[in-house]
């Protein structure tokens, strides 16, 4: 544990995806439009399986847009509109067959602003399991309560205060809680929009080192504002810049040797 | 602080300190006038409260009579059956007739004198006591009884200082010799003023002394049981549709238009619609709480549907991003966890309709719950006014003691409104804890 912390927080970048990963997600030609405006333009990428992704980009870019695409959330915008092939496992998400309620057990989501439910700590992380079926029993669903929430760091602070409201945690405790929540499904794919963007420093660091443990057993794309932080949890990083995907590799390269001029001028503070 | 020379920056100038100045005086006048606003529709409240209170609260004490009469069998029931049925066609009012006179015998032989002895007491009142009491102890027949029956109505409104007893005579509702009997009958502790029990157990009637509200406020529950069986989960159910499913396009716009207008309709106009529907062309049944609750519902459903919609919107769209975020179908999403959050503002909005449904009377004019109702009503099908009808025929009756029965009812249905609010605030605080 120690051992993994320090080595994220070395200066230099040395995220690295394995050549042996499989490719969990990939994105082809993805086209979205909100109405008549273009915010996507012919997106290629792919997620490694059990690997972190990380997608930056200046303000307006389209990275939540593009997150939103992987398990299909835009669905709930009536404006969205989305042409393109993205395959989960080699399956194309957005076929008739697909049911988007299915996919986003699947595919969990953590957002950028906590969002806990307004109930009980526990009742927040039981809840994504109890309505896909997932515990047999009370006994089961206490299970996966408590290794959700070991998972997600948090149990040490709240095991004495499962009745309490999950809207009475702090900020970092709160986004800690949207984790379990996401992880008590059992998700193959994490997705989180700008995790810590609503946090200190320190919970900063908790989120950073339960994503490096999360990988392990789970495949992340994670959007950041915060050029460290993507080089300190990912292992692949994607530029995008005005709803264009400019650059992407591995995070060790686009932050040493960007080959765009645009990546260059963004990781070096020049805009953004 | 305008010593302060030294510096002169823009906002410590003495310009800076006019503007500030201005500033200041502007908000004041705007307290002030707010102020004032509400100092006026305060004292527009508190004269209204005065004045039907100042009215109406006389109306709960009712000045008795007591009566000594014998049950004479020969009038009730001559071929001793013991029959319920029988004694209930009993000649009672010989009986209060024979009672009183034998009271004021000096009135007995005057015929203009026994008239006037009788406007004393409430002849329909103690005639039905007497047959009342009979009926619940018929072995009583053949003995002498004791009992307290109500005051006529011009009696009991001259005790309550309604009457100016220094004009005339034939200027007053009650004369001279009235008067002397009923100081007699007080002086020897045979009137007494007592709670108006009548008030609240007896249904509408003739006679201003034995007259209701009882049957009012049946009917208008039975209304509002059907306004809100109808109304809450319609307009909740709608209200959820056009808001979380319904594509937006022009005619859902046109929807959402018409139900707003719907909300500002005047309120007669239900009841046409109620008259030319449910009435003539379904043939539901006249002066029935279930049209009269069928009407309300009409009413309203805008505002529920308006107040659902509002508070849905309010809910926070992170809430539901989070139940879909885990997997949740939209209608899971919605039920889990947005509506809870959205009930209060529901609950609140239900109770204002509902409160408008229980004042409203021009659409029950309409459809015949305008009907003098001697009977409680039974069921939703059975005839029956409501509350603020009640109110309208009391204040449409001649006699001074209508007047202060007129307050009265309005007292009782503004208690059930403060009731109903306070449900309302009720169910609100217990479901803002879940937040
Ligand atoms: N619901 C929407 N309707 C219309 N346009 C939208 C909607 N959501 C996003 N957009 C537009 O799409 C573009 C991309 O937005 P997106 O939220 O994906 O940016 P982002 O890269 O996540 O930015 P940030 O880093 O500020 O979160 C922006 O121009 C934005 O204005
Ligand atoms: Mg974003």
């Amino acid at each position: 544990m120690s051992e993994q912390a320090e080595g994220v927080r070395m200066s230099r970048p040395v995220g690295r995806v394995d050549e042996r990963a499989s490719v969990k997600i990939a994105a082809r030609g993805v086209n979205l439009w909100y109405g008549d405006k273009q915010a996507l333009f012919s997106v290629d990428l792919d997620i490694p399986d059990n690997h972190v992704t990380a997608m930056i980009g200046p303000s307006g870019c389209g990275k939540s847009t593009f997150l939103r695409c992987l398990n299909r959330m835009n669905d709930t915008i009536d404006s969205a509109r989305v042409q393109g092939d993205i395959r989960l496992d080699g399956q194309d998400i957005y076929a008739k067959s697909i049911d988007p309620v299915q996919l986003r057990a699947r595919v969990g989501m953590v957002f950028q602003k906590p969002n806990p439910f307004p109930k009980s700590i526990y009742e927040n992380v039981a809840y994504g399991p109890r309505i896909h079926g997932i515990a047999a029993g009370k006994k089961a669903l206490d299970e996966i309560v408590v290794t959700s929430l070991k998972k997600a760091g948090l149990w040490d602070e709240v095991k004495d205060r499962l009745d309490e409201p999950g809207t009475g945690l702090s900020g970092g405790q709160q986004q800690r809680l949207c984790i379990a929540r996401a992880i008590a499904v059992n998700p193959e794919v994490i997705l989180m929009d700008e995790p810590c963007s609503a946090l200190d420093p320190i919970a900063t660091d908790r989120i950073e080192q339960l994503i490096l443990e999360l990988k392990e057993n789970y495949c992340i794309a994670i959007v950041t504002h915060s050029m460290s932080q993507a080089a300190r949890v990912s292992q692949r990083t994607a530029f995008f810049h005005l709803g264009v995907l400019v650059e992407m590799g591995d995070t060790a390269d686009i932050f040493t040797n960007p080959q765009d001029p645009r990546t260059q001028d963004y990781i070096t503070g020049r805009f953004g | 602080m305008a010593s302060t020379e030294v510096k002169t920056g823009i906002h410590t100038s003495p310009e800076a300190a006019r503007r500030l100045a201005r500033r200041y005086r502007q908000e004041a006048f705007f307290q002030f006038m707010g102020l004032i606003a509400i100092v006026l529709a305060l004292s527009a409240l508190a004269w209204l409260m005065a004045s039907i209170f100042g009215t109406g609260l006389s109306a709960f004490r009712q000045h008795e009579v007591q009566i000594t009469a014998s049950l004479d069998p020969e009038l009730i029931d001559p071929e001793r059956t013991g029959d319920p049925e029988v004694m209930r066609r009993g000649d009672y009012r010989t009986i209060l007739q024979r009672a009183i006179y034998d009271r004021f015998p000096e009135a007995a032989d005057d015929r203009k004198l026994r008239l006037q002895l009788m406007e004393v007491y409430s002849v329909a009142g103690g005639t039905g006591f007497l047959r009342d009491f009979v009926l619940d102890n018929p072995g009583r027949v053949g003995d002498t009884v004791t009992l307290w029956i109500p005051a006529s109505d011009d009696v009991d409104q001259m005790l309550k200082g309604k009457f100016d007893l220094d004009v005339p005579q034939e200027l007053r509702k009650v004369t001279d010799v009235q008067i002397a009997w009923v100081r007699e009958l007080q002086a020897s502790g045979e009137l007494r003023a007592s709670f108006n029990k009548i008030l609240f157990l007896n249904t509408d009637s003739r006679d201003p002394e034995l007259a209701g509200v009882a049957a009012a406020v049946v009917g208008s529950f039975y209304a509002l049981l059907v306004t809100f069986v109808l109304s809450f989960p319609m307009g909740v159910a709608a209200a959820i549709y056009l808001e979380e499913f319904a594509p937006k396009n022009r005619f859902t716009d046109f929807i959402e238009v018409n139900i707003n207008n719907l909300a500002a309709v005047p309120s007669i106009v239900f009841g046409l619609l109620g008259l030319a529907v449910f009435l003539n062309f379904f043939g539901l049944p006249r002066s029935a709480p279930l049209v009269g609750g069928m009407v309300l519902a009409l009413m309203t459903l805008p505002t529920i549907i308006i107040a659902t919609r509002a508070s849905l919107k309010a809910v926070p769209p992170s809430i539901r991003e989070g139940a879909l975020g885990v997997g949740a179908s939209k209608l899971q999403s919605i039920y889990h966890h947005v509506l809870p959050l959205a009930m209060p503002g529901i609950l609140t909005g239900t109770i204002i309709g509902m409160a408008q449904a229980l004042g409203e009377t021009a659409p029950l004019l309409m459809i015949g719950m305008v009907a003098f109702v001697t009977q409680i009503p039974e069921s939703i099908t059975t005839p029956a006014s409501a509350l603020p009808v009640q109110v309208f025929l009391w204040s449409d009756s001649p006699e001074r003691a209508w007047e202060e029965r007129t307050s009265a009812a309005i007292i009782i249905l503004l208690g059930f409104l403060t009731l109903m609010n306070l449900v309302a605030v009720l169910l609100r605080s217990r479901f803002e804890r879940r937040w």
